[in-house]
């Protein structure tokens, strides 16, 4: 029984029960049935009693056991909070599309600072006709937008540029992407009440954290219709994690750009050249030279189950995973389970947003065989994630930083799933 | 509705146009928001330096001074030398940047030595950043920058040299074609 005796998903009703007993002939879902018959008894589930009282935040379950882990970079895992520069999002436990708040992924570059709202302050000014100060208040006051769009950070993905570790979870290699709803004001509004000249191409973000970070913002079309000056995440106010009061998010680009603790937009026409756009977030080449303002975040994806570190059984397992692209809408994603022999194309989970992750899945016997299982995703653009040889052959390994490769799990006989480079 | 009625619900809506013309545009009125900026608040946040020099503040430092500066305030992280400390490395690498293992540092790699007093004067030292004053940035920027070789040792900086410099990899960077021609004329 292989992936091609299956019906092709490309609906509901080919995911319906009867669908699946009919086709998994080998009994696969018999036999899980047949064993969980033997195994218990609904007598032996716990009894009904009164619960808890009503409070004023949900928790979580004491049975879920979930959580970001603080790293130190590639292959320093397992560090000291005070020696972490982030913390990875747990991909193999979520479900759906939206990043719980308090586990989207967390990086700074001098920690989170401790902000009081009614202090902070944004200065919009440079070559502009009325440079403003704004409080919170007032952009909480101003017309607002939300949008739920994926964050990641540049370097997600560099556990595997050299070697890959056998020992990493997708919560190591993939975990620096998250999506979530970021409400606040358009950038475009700004830019009409302060009367920006038509000669600012660039602006420069500035973060009221320690280190100041900075970036200098291209003027494109695209940014000025897109950036928003952001107080909301998920229904309710940022996270300090995530920038409270104030953040700039720019949808799609790489997550430095996403200015946290904002405090100042300088517009100008040029590039500032920071320290963060020349000495980190470029990307070197095999010939020396470095690739500077990369800005977007390129085509990617992975299978979060089964993924590295897991173990299966033949038979029935579902593949799930999420796809996102910087450029817009994922517009296919495709699973290989021979290592890339045969390509199937998953099901998407509607509605797909433009610049936000998509969770794909497919149905899947496995046969007990080692195999290499892989995702491939294309977005609305044309552009297809690179296969790991094509795309090192491009860039090299010593760029560091926008690695966006498909991800192989290989799965031994056992069952047991590792990751590799291919 | 006779003609006279009709002249005067015209004129009754024009009215009242005007008087929404003028919430929207008057410079005080509830569509407007946020607070006309101060020529000192902005000088006390305008902190950013660009390549062509501007943003750099009236100062200077010596080669010399640098090394006393950095001794006390940055050797503990960055190594005496500015090579064997616990953090980011400041010298040296150069050459090394197509080999398989490069080094980057600020001598090795940096493109332009004004976003050295920037960041320093942003973002430094990583406990106290913004606490060296004008003339000890310029004076460690210059030690940094003679570590790696690039200015003499009994050489200075100040706002009109600094820009001057061209570090060994200036010509390094291959800018995106999508996000870097947004120059004033283009």
């Amino acid at each position: 029984m292989t992936i091609e005796d299956l019906p092709k998903p490309p609906s509901a009703a080919a995911l319906s029960r009867r669908a699946l007993l009919t086709t998994a002939s080998i009994g696969a879902v018999g036999t899980i049935a047949a064993s969980r018959a033997a195994a218990d008894s609904l007598v032996d589930v716990p009894p009904r009693e009164p619960g808890a009282d009503l409070s004023a935040l949900s928790e979580r379950s004491k049975y879920v056991k979930i959580g970001r882990i603080p790293e130190a970079g590639p292959g320093r895992r397992n560090v000291d909070p005070s020696d972490a520069i982030n913390s990875k999002t747990p991909l193999d436990k979520l479900v759906g599309t939206i990043t719980p708040s308090d586990l989207h992924y967390e990086r700074s570059h001098s920690g989170t600072p401790d902000l009081d709202p009614t202090k902070h302050r944004l200065l919009v000014h440079g070559m502009v006709q009325k440079p403003l100060v704004f409080t919170v208040d007032d952009l909480k006051a101003m017309p607002s937008v939300s949008r739920t769009v994926f964050l990641e950070c540049t370097g997600n993905g560099w556990e595997n540029w050299k070697k890959a570790d056998e020992n990493l979870t997708v919560q190591n290699t993939h975990g620096l992407v998250s999506t979530n709803e970021w409400t606040g004001v358009p950038l475009k509004l700004v830019l009409d009440l302060i009367g920006k000249d038509r000669g600012s191409t660039w602006m420069l973000a500035e973060g009221g954290d320690a280190a100041g970070v900075a970036r200098s913002i291209p003027l494109t079309e695209e940014i000025m219709e897109e950036a928003i000056l952001a107080y909301g995440q998920n229904g309710e106010a940022l996270r300090p994690a995530h920038g409270f009061p104030i953040r700039l998010i720019m949808p799609g680009f790489e997550g430095n750009l996403n200015i946290k603790w904002l405090r100042r937009l300088k517009f100008g026409d040029q590039p500032w050249m920071t320290r963060w756009e020349t000495a980190r977030y470029t990307q070197l080449l095999a010939n020396g030279k470095a690739r500077q303002f990369q800005l977007r975040m390129d085509t990617n994806s992975v299978i979060t189950s089964p993924s590295g570190m897991m173990e299966i059984r033949p038979g029935y397992n579902r593949i799930m995973g999420l796809a996102w692209s910087g450029h817009g809408k994922i517009e296919k994603v495709e699973i290989s389970t021979d290592g890339v022999k045969t390509w199937v194309e998953a099901q998407l989970s509607h509605p797909v947003l433009a610049k936000a992750q998509t969770r794909f899945q497919i149905d899947w016997v496995w046969n007990g065989q080692p195999t290499k299982i892989v995702s491939r995703s294309t977005d609305e653009m044309g552009n297809v994630q690179p296969d790991r040889e094509s795309f090192i052959a491009q860039v090299g390994t010593n760029a560091l930083f926008h690695y966006n490769a498909q991800q192989t799990w290989s799965i031994d006989a056992a069952g047991r799933v590792r990751n590799v480079l291919a | 509705m006779r003609q006279g009625e009709f002249a005067m619900s015209l004129l009754r809506s024009a009215f009242a146009a005007a008087v929404v013309v003028g919430i929207v545009t008057s410079p005080s009125r509830a569509f407007d928001f946020g607070r006309p900026a101060k020529t000192e608040e902005i000088k006390a946040w305008d902190i950013d330096v660009r390549p062509d020099g501007k943003g750099l503040p009236d100062g200077s430092g010596t080669v010399a001074q640098g090394k006393v500066v950095f001794e006390e305030n940055c050797a503990a992280c960055h190594g005496s030398n500015g090579q064997d400390g616990i953090k980011d490395r400041l010298v040296g690498g150069q050459g090394s940047l197509a080999s398989d293992k490069p080094v980057k540092t600020v001598g090795s790699f940096w493109p332009y030595a004004t976003t050295l007093f920037d960041y320093i004067h942003r973002a430094m030292p990583y406990q106290a950043p913004g606490s060296l004053d004008v003339d000890d940035t310029y004076a460690v920027a210059a030690y940094i920058l003679s570590l790696n070789g690039i200015l003499a040792t009994d050489g200075k900086l100040d706002r009109q040299s600094l820009p001057k410099i061209k570090m060994p990899n200036r010509d390094g960077f291959v800018p995106d074609p999508e996000f870097s021609n947004k120059r004033a004329g283009k």
